[in-house]
């Protein structure tokens, strides 16, 4: 089975961000950059599947961006991915989530596949969007926030959550899986893993490798601006006996906030 | 008259109209005023046709209504499919979905299929030099996007439910229109078999206008009683802090932060809960913030609107019977 992963690099949850003069990006000098956490889920997932269904199944990892991202396929080839495919192209500087989608699903179709898992979201731009675009691009079924799944060789089924339950999906393959927390615990990445994620092939693919134009990654999207959002906090903080505190709170609930 | 247009998708489950709906009926008319246009819904679902006249109170002024037994349950497919079709009629040049589980996915697919931009999780809309400018949070809250969609069309967004109001329903009876959606249901491949609810009949997470949280402070599962007794006063649902989650407190379903759900209420009260970053990054877009825990220079602080500074086994019961007995006086 060919099972492909997208991962995207982003920055560890704990960045605080510092927007640039322009107002269009962020200020990447004290970023550390990590896989996105909802990816290692997505790694997880194509590694358990290559062991379940055994025979000749690859896994293949494919990242967009710039070099650093090199790092992150290397740490999904030293957790037991395959092989490797960076893209890269400087029309792709401005890539937004359609861009992005159709850059990838080219990659993949490149590749061959018969199963695409990736995360939920990525926590950067939690735009949610770049999985139902590669689907829609690739013309194949979608599983959106997977938190189950039981795949054989020619379908599967699966978990997916929505508000207040679950739903139950049956699919037939090719699909594409965007995987939820609550799948599975992400394996680490062992030394000899590390070692052996040294010598595995990485591609590097330009827009032309991909049989793709500047013109078919066009941006749909445009930022404006990015801003730090205003925190207008009153900060009322009441000390004391709860005989005294507790009214306090609940006349302000009322009479200032207005929200009972 | 085409271009102008707004089409709203609009969500129901079971038949009944779900509130993301009327949601998307304020803001889209909003705009439609903003840009002359018609306020046009599509409904998609099984047995809808009997609803669809009645988003017309909110300012719908035609529903285009795809009902049959294909749209039972929701499938990607499907309703992408019956949305595109309503979108190839009406020729809108603004769409809104709810960001809601089934909002994404629709809207992404149909954004893709239709070679356009989206704006997720809008919690800001409005119409500068003719076009749809959205303002969205990204990095889990910490900064927001102002963006635009410069060329392509239609301009579509999703909405953050609880973020825009509910317009009065005053209005008369939309038209209906049955759509023709051309949709087999032979034909979808990825097909869901059976939709489970969840345990409680309360509002989701991710829906509720009140949330009261637990965090590691609360000690035992058992202890979370006290949680739902409060919720009960308030008509508020229950979420947890991802340490209360972990020290097998609450189950995963309830947590809320980065790797949990991202919740919009408009009152959040935190017990006991130390305000870990990734927490933050669920409910920092909360409207107002309640904090109620022993330590003072707990990080919940830096963004708590208001708080006691005690512990919350003293402080809940006596909230508890303090909201009783305001509710009481009406």
């Amino acid at each position: 089975m060919k099972i492909v992963v997208l991962v995207k690099q982003t920055p560890d949850t704990e960045t605080k961000p510092k927007i640039t003069a322009d107002k269009k990006r962020l200020e990447e000098g004290e970023i550390k950059f990590v896989m996105n956490p909802y990816d290692e889920f997505a790694v997880e997932e194509a590694l358990k599947t290559k062991e379940k269904i055994g025979g000749d199944s690859t896994v293949t990892v494919i990242s967009l961006g710039p070099d650093r991202v090199v790092e992150t396929i290397r740490t999904a080839l030293a957790m037991g991915a395959d092989t490797g495919i960076h893209i890269s192209d400087p029309a792709l500087d401005s890539a937004d989530s359609y861009a992005t989608a159709v850059a990838l699903a080219a990659a993949a179709k490149k590749a061959g596949f018969d199963v695409i898992f990736c995360g939920k979201q990525a926590i950067d731009g939690d735009f949610a969007q770049v999985n139902s675009r590669v689907a829609e691009t690739l013309d194949i079924p979608q599983i959106n926030l997977t938190t189950k799944l039981d795949l054989s060789a020619t379908g599967g089924k699966a978990e997916r959550r929505i508000e207040g339950g679950e739903e139950l999906i049956e699919f037939p393959l090719p699909a594409l899986i965007s995987c939820e927390k609550g799948l599975n615990e992400p394996r680490y990445a062992s030394l000899p893993g590390i070692m052996k994620a040294k010598k595995k092939p990485l591609d590097k693919h330009d827009l032309a490798a991909l049989g793709l134009s500047a013109d078919a990654v066009k941006p749909r999207l445009q930022i404006q601006e990015i801003r730090i959002p205003e925190q207008k906090r009153r900060g009322v903080k009441l000390t004391g006996e709860v005989t005294e505190t507790v009214p306090k709170l609940v006349k302000l609930l009322r009479e200032e906030a207005k929200v009972i | 008259m085409a271009e102008k247009d707004v089409l709203i998708v609009a969500e129901q489950r079971g038949g009944t109209i779900r509130k993301i709906s009327y949601e998307l009926a304020g803001i889209g008319g909003q705009l439609a005023q903003k840009t002359g246009g018609e306020l046009v819904a599509v409904l998609i679902g099984e047995g809808v046709q009997g609803a669809a006249a009645s988003l017309g109170k909110y300012g719908v002024k035609k529903v285009l209504v795809a009902d049959g037994p294909a749209f039972k349950l929701y499938s990607t497919e499907g309703y992408v499919t019956a949305a595109a079709k309503a979108v190839e009629k009406v020729q809108p040049g603004i769409v809104l979905t709810g960001a809601s589980a089934l909002g994404r996915d629709l809207s992404a697919r149909l954004a893709q299929r239709l070679k356009t931009g989206l704006v997720t999780d809008s919690v800001g809309l409005d119409i500068v030099d003719g076009k749809l400018q959205g303002i969205r949070p990204a990095l889990s809250g910490k900064i927001q996007h102002v963006v635009t969609i410069p060329e392509s069309r239609p301009q579509i967004a999703s909405i953050r439910p609880n973020v825009f109001n509910v317009p009065e329903a005053n209005g008369p009876d939309a038209s209906v229109e049955t759509l023709d959606h051309g949709v087999d249901a032979g034909k979808i491949r990825a097909k869901v078999t059976e939709v489970r609810a969840s345990a409680g009949a309360k509002a989701d997470l991710t829906e509720a206008e009140r949330i009261v949280s637990g965090g590691r402070a609360l000690k035992a599962a058992e202890n979370f009683k006290i949680m739902n007794d409060l919720a009960d006063v308030i008509g508020a649902t229950v979420g947890a802090s991802r340490a209360a989650v972990d020290s097998g407190y609450a189950p995963h379903a309830m947590q809320i932060g980065q790797t949990g759900k991202v919740v919009n209420p408009t009152l959040y009260l935190g017990f006991g809960i130390s305000g870990a970053i990734q927490h933050l990054a669920g409910m920092r877009t909360s409207k107002v913030i309640v904090a109620v825990n022993k330590d003072p220079d707990a990080p919940i602080w830096q963004i708590a609107d208001y708080g006691i500074v005690d512990d919350l086994f003293k402080v809940t019961p006596a909230l508890i019977e303090e909201f009783k007995k305001l509710l009481a006086q009406g």
